[in-house]
């Protein structure tokens, strides 16, 4: 070891990898699948690995991503939510890992939430 | 990136009730639904929370399992980490309020622990050196050798008032300064690892939960004192700790993290490992010292001491792993930050090693200046089945006993000792009521007198003499002046030995005996055992108008010492039960095994 800084670049790239495991992670963006039959069947395993693997190569912090169960609208599975602190959660209904990217790139890194894939845009 | 990280204790207690076939049973599973790339498990050090052990804890939801086994593990991953829904009947109880899953930082056991040297412990895998540097591993030694001189150093430890944990409480920062005052071609520094004290296991926690802090630690304070070469004196009874230290050491020479030239600053350093062969007297600092040069563990007259002439007759800096683990701390965060916690003349933290009678058994860190009170019935839970407290000893073998009345204090170094026990290195046995406080100085002065060196007459004689007056006392044959034969030997053992073994050694005979002299005399004027232990003194009959006559205790009595008499007691309708003193060996078996509490001691 040779500087400072390698030892820095080291850590900020071991840092990401257990950001998960921060107990205070909670207070950031938490990302919620649903992972019931219903979801599973529909395809939300796809999903959140897109949504796993997009937010790490863009080096997002402070979001995590958990599972539950079934959220009650079977039909419009995979559903995913969005519950950022102070905010309205947003329901995100019929996601695709492609889908699932761009509320990464939108939602998670710009703030701007996809009003397309939204439970109240699909179900009108 | 892994969406959940399990974390699984490897600390010696939760292995030992089978972590390491949880972990292995859990990848199997995941793997087999093909979870793999998505949930990460980890082996951690000790979560503290041995008693309630094997340990595990997912994250990002932070659910606290406990007491896992091994046939958990599938509905673990199928509902928790295939669909999310946590297994609320593994939870740790404390941790579930009104349905809703609460930190563990509120429950009881954490709400008042405060973790600077044990901050990794849990946390990350110790066999990783990058989760190590994640949370700000070798940033201290970075900052130290880049920015600090090494007087710099030394002086902020100084002012941080760090006190040595492993029991004598000298002030860390001067004994830097005296070691770096000293000139010579080649200095030494040395980590006592060599853990002895019965119920202690701080310092094994650390170096299996968070060995890099102690590579860190033990580099910085080479920097401060101008040594270039460190050695672990670890007891080879601690091979999970050896094999991580081991592991943290090459990790670390690999990063360039030991070795020539670290950071580019011109200062070099490597690290070694000895292994101790569990001689108690190996953790005195000039016995652990001749053990490392490859000599017969024996304690060698001070001074010199080793800042002037240590290992290998050079000087040498030798502290305790605990006190290791709180230097990168000290150094990244400033001596402020350390000595803002603790009390005027102990600052910090210190941990715990909580034993015996006590419901939350396992590793706890404090402030300084924490009640003993606290420890015990909040963080501890207090005693199991309603049992009365009735003293802790602190400082095993070395250390003293502190009674109920006492639960008050404010643990540090000084109120300790003047209440005649020690800090140690932390040890906390509990005893309650069922606990005789002779045989407790007897079980201990066993202890001292199995590993007394022999060097020394005081200590390798007077420790058997005062041994055998401790038996004479609990056979029943004791008398008044064997008491005041006791006390005296007890002091002049004191007094006279050569080093801290026997120098401390009658210290829970003597706090025993101040603490609890009612007991003593009991033992020696009424030829009783007032807690029931002390087989000599403590005979067993049976109630016979409890008795309902089932016969349970005499089909269970080794020596066929109990029998049915002629007594039916009114209201039962088979004849009662009597013991044979003559024939009784006292096995207890006959206690055990009653439902109707009729036997009795």
């Amino acid at each position: 070891m040779k500087s400072i800084e390698e030892l820095l670049a080291i850590k900020e790239k071991a840092q990401a990898q257990i950001a998960a495991r921060d107990a205070d992670g909670n207070d950031g963006i938490r990302v919620v699948v649903g992972m019931a039959t219903c979801g599973i069947a529909a395809g939300a395993r796809p999903v959140l690995k897109a949504l796993t693997e997009e937010l790490e190569k863009r080096n997002v912090k402070n979001v995590s991503v958990t599972q539950t169960g079934c959220i009650g609208m079977c039909q419009y599975e995979p559903i995913i939510e969005v519950y950022a602190p102070g905010k309205e959660k947003v329901t995100y209904v019929q996601m695709t890992a492609e889908k699932a990217v761009k509320v990464v790139t939108d939602h998670l890194v710009n703030g701007e939430v996809v009003a397309d894939y939204t439970v109240g845009a699909v179900t009108e | 990136m892994y969406r959940s990280h399990v974390l699984v204790c490897g600390g010696t207690g939760c292995t030992s009730s089978h972590s390491g076939e949880i972990i292995d049973a859990l990848n199997a599973k995941i793997t087999e639904l093909g979870l793999a790339e998505e949930i990460q498990v980890v082996r951690t050090g000790c979560f503290g929370l041995c008693a309630l052990g094997p340990i595990m804890i997912v994250y990002p939801e932070g659910c606290f399992y406990s007491e896992v086994k091994v046939e958990d593990v599938p509905e673990i991953v199928e509902e928790h980490l295939l669909k999310g829904r946590i297994v609320k009947r593994l939870l740790y109880s404390e941790t579930v309020e009104q349905d809703k899953v609460k930190p563990l930082s509120e429950t009881n056991f954490y709400k008042k622990q405060h973790r600077v040297a044990l901050r990794n412990c849990g946390v990350i895998d110790p066999e990783n050196i990058e989760e190590y540097i994640a949370y700000d591993g070798y940033r201290a030694l970075a900052k130290a050798v880049t920015e600090m001189t090494p007087e710099q150093v030394i002086q902020t430890v100084i002012d941080s008032g760090l006190r040595g944990r492993g029991g004598g409480g000298f002030p860390t920062g001067r004994k830097w300064s005296f070691t770096a005052a000293n000139k010579a071609d080649q200095k030494y520094v040395v980590c006592n690892a060599d853990e002895g004290d019965p119920g202690a296991f701080m310092d094994r926690s650390v170096l299996e939960g968070d060995p890099h802090c102690i590579v860190e630690a033990m580099a910085i304070c080479g920097y401060a004192t101008g040594a270039t070469e460190g050695y672990v004196y670890v007891r080879a009874e601690y091979p999970i700790a050896v094999e991580r230290l081991q592991k943290a050491i090459d990790d670390a020479r690999e990063m360039g993290l030991l070795g020539k030239n670290i950071f580019g600053s011109g200062f070099d350093f490597d690290l070694f490992i000895r292994l101790g062969a569990g001689a108690f007297v190996c953790g005195e600092e000039t016995a652990l010292m001749t053990s490392i040069e490859g000599n017969r563990g024996e304690p060698r007259p001070r001074p010199p001491y080793p800042a002037v002439k240590g290992l290998f007759g050079k000087p040498t800096t030798e502290n305790n792993v605990e006190t290791f683990a709180n230097i990168p701390q000290i150094i990244l965060n400033g001596a402020e930050f350390f000595n803002s916690m603790g009390t005027e003349t102990s600052k910090g933290t210190k941990v715990f090693a909580l034993g015996g009678k006590i419901n939350n058994t396992g590793l706890v860190e404090v402030p300084m200046g924490t009640t003993l009170r606290e420890i015990i019935e909040d963080i501890g839970g207090g005693i199991p089945n309603g049992k009365k407290f009735k003293a802790a000893q602190t400082g095993g073998p070395s250390g003293g006993c502190l009674p109920a009345d006492l639960l008050d204090i404010e643990i540090d170094y000084d109120n300790l000792v003047a209440k005649g026990a020690m800090m140690g290195s932390g040890g906390l046995i509990v005893m309650d009521e069922d606990d005789c406080m002779v045989d407790i100085a007897k079980f201990f002065l066993k202890f001292t007198v199995d590993e007394s060196c022999g060097k020394c007459t005081p200590c390798r004689v007077g420790t058997r003499r005062l041994l055998e007056i401790l038996e004479k006392i609990t056979s029943g044959k004791g008398t008044m002046e064997d008491l005041e034969r006791m006390e005296s030997l007890c002091n002049y053992i004191k007094e006279n030995s050569l080093c801290g073994l026997g120098q401390t050694a009658p210290n829970p005979v003597l706090s025993t005996y101040q603490r609890f002299k009612d007991e003593y005399i009991a033992h020696v004027v009424d030829k009783k055992c007032p807690a029931g232990v002390c087989k000599d003194l403590v005979t067993f009959s049976i109630d016979k108008e409890k008795c309902i006559g089932c016969g349970i205790c005499a089909k269970n009595c080794p020596v066929d010492a109990i029998t049915r008499t002629d007594y039916i007691a009114p209201g039962h309708k088979l004849a009662s039960f009597t013991i044979d003193t003559e024939k009784c060996v006292k096995c207890g078996v006959c206690i055990g095994n009653c439902k109707f509490k009729a036997v009795i001691k």
